[in-house]
């Protein structure tokens, strides 16, 4: 029983220290965002790391999801033979849901896990600390275009990937369920508010957000040379990951209640 | 000149510096010499403001940097080079980039007077024409060399070097004391050298002090340091493994 106690005790140990951290680096970062002048060439080398780069990624991913989602929903719409709203279904879901959530997903397997190891590698290699010798701020050198890039990239990432799977749904559809492209294409956008799209691509700014704060934290919180790069990297991967499925659904909610 | 009074911190209830005091004036060089893990470049950290004190002082030039702000720290930084223990160059960045950075990030002058600048550097340190070598194809001296023409790009006042000579051959070792000799005759720049390496140490030092268990426990000139009877710093400097050290470390195993 004391043992658990002493588990349970360093468990919210670590989640407090964990906490305090982030909210110590999101209150650094936001201050050197808005206070100090950005150097808009390092926006643009993470904005093309973490966009530009992801694109084949996103597309292959959206792409089988959109192709996916028009199987899932053939399978129930045809027995009720409406095979119609299955452009709406797929459109809807993957604008809503599917394409923010996945997309942010990829982006943080593959563009979170490298910044933590690449923060991780320059902590071990005392590059931090030269950065601070040579009176440059490393949240504002490093953790600041980062943020920048993923909360405007990841956006863009997303209604790139909603296009992609929404032509995945497009090519079951036409070339497998007999729907006319045209039929397809008018169901698909007509069933679309402004709304859906909205609220699709908002919350993405956040989980932009939250991948370069937890990958840049972890990263600087890096001990023990290699084997610390490669735990703070999977630490980094696994904690996006729920924080991103959790804001997903705080923002599901409250956009429920906000647009009815 | 830098003064450190009554410096203490600790790590995880670990001891690390122990009401730690000492003097450095302007223009000459200290080697602080102690066994590995014993506080040295936690103490270099301290001057350059990348740790701060549990308590005490530093005061670099009349001024207390462990009360000064981000910003009056980022003047007081950059009138002090530091030489990493690794080289710590940036990677993802060529050798000219490295050595240029301090001052295409805060002084911003002209592209040719920023080749020049690095380019004097380099060849300070003996590695003319390397500018755009990435830091991966360097050796271990080589990195170390340019970590040293980082810190002097910025003509600073006072240059830490932490382990300037570990894990370089015998020659390279020896050339890099003598950049630090010249260093403090040609630019009478105010150098705090950290060491386990007792040739370097005797080589570059003015003065010699020596840290154990959070302390300074003897300071000396390089003669005044060989000539002592101190048990502790005896048994250091002529690398004994029998002494109060090994005990003291002995001692301490035991009682766990």
């Amino acid at each position: 029983m004391e043992k658990l106690f002493i588990i349970l005790g360093k468990k919210v140990t670590s989640f407090l220290y964990f906490s305090g951290g982030l909210a110590n680096l999101v209150s650094q970062t936001f201050y050197w965002t808005f206070t100090a002048p950005i150097k808009k060439e390092r926006v643009f080398i993470q904005a093309k790391k973490a966009g530009v780069d992801s694109l084949p990624i996103v597309s292959l991913i959206t792409f089988f999801i959109g192709v996916i989602m028009a199987f899932q929903t053939a399978y129930l719409m045809q027995r009720l033979g409406s095979e119609m709203y299955i452009a709406s279904i797929v459109a809807l879901s993957l604008v809503r849901e599917l394409g923010p959530v996945i997309t942010a997903l990829v982006v943080a397997g593959r563009v979170g896990a490298a910044i933590t190891a690449e923060i991780g590698s320059m902590q071990v290699t005392e590059q931090v600390d030269a950065l601070q010798t040579l009176a440059t701020n490393p949240v504002k050198y490093l953790v600041v275009p980062r943020f920048i890039a993923l909360s405007i990239m990841l956006p863009i990432l997303t209604l790139y990937g909603d296009i992609i799977g929404i032509f995945g749904g497009y090519l079951i559809c036409v070339y497998k369920l007999g729907i006319t492209s045209s039929m397809y294409l008018h169901i698909a956008f007509d069933a679309l508010l402004f709304k859906d799209v909205f609220t699709g691509l908002a919350k993405t700014i956040f989980f932009g957000m939250i991948i370069s704060f937890v990958s840049c934290y972890e990263g600087f919180n890096v001990e023990g040379g290699a084997e610390g790069v490669g735990k703070a990297t999977t630490r980094s991967v696994v904690t996006t990951f729920i924080m991103i499925i959790a804001a997903d659904c705080f923002f599901t909610a409250l956009f429920y209640f906000i647009f009815p | 000149m830098i003064e450190i009074i009554g410096l203490n911190k600790s790590f995880n209830e670990r001891k690390v510096l122990n009401n730690l005091s000492l003097k450095v004036d302007t223009g000459s060089t200290c080697v602080i010499i102690g066994r590995s893990g014993c506080g040295k470049s936690v103490l270099l950290k301290h001057i350059v403001g990348i740790l701060s004190p549990d308590s005490g002082q530093v005061i670099v030039d009349g001024q207390d940097v462990t009360q000064l702000k981000e910003s009056e720290m980022d003047k007081v930084r950059m009138r002090v080079g530091m030489v990493f223990q690794g080289g710590a160059l940036f990677d993802s960045m060529n050798v000219g980039e490295n050595v240029g950075f301090g001052l295409i990030e805060h002084d911003h002058i002209e592209r040719k007077q920023l080749l020049e600048r690095i380019e004097e550097a380099l060849c300070m340190v003996g590695l003319c024409g390397i500018e755009n070598l990435m830091p991966s194809e360097l050796s271990g001296g080589m990195k170390k060399r340019v970590s040293l023409a980082r810190a002097i790009c910025i003509k600073p006042d006072i240059i830490l070097y932490d382990e300037p000579t570990t894990g370089v051959d015998p020659i390279t070792a020896d050339s890099i004391n003598e950049l630090i000799r010249s260093l403090h005759d040609k630019i009478k720049v105010t150098s705090i050298v950290v060491t386990h390496d007792m040739k370097s140490a005797y080589r570059v030092a003015d003065r010699i002090a020596m840290l154990y268990q959070g302390r300074i426990i003897a300071e000396g000139t390089a003669e005044e340091i060989q000539a002592t009877e101190h048990p502790v710093v005896h048994q250091f400097i002529n690398g004994l493994a029998k002494g109060p050290i090994t005990e003291t470390v002995e001692h301490l195993k035991n009682r766990q």
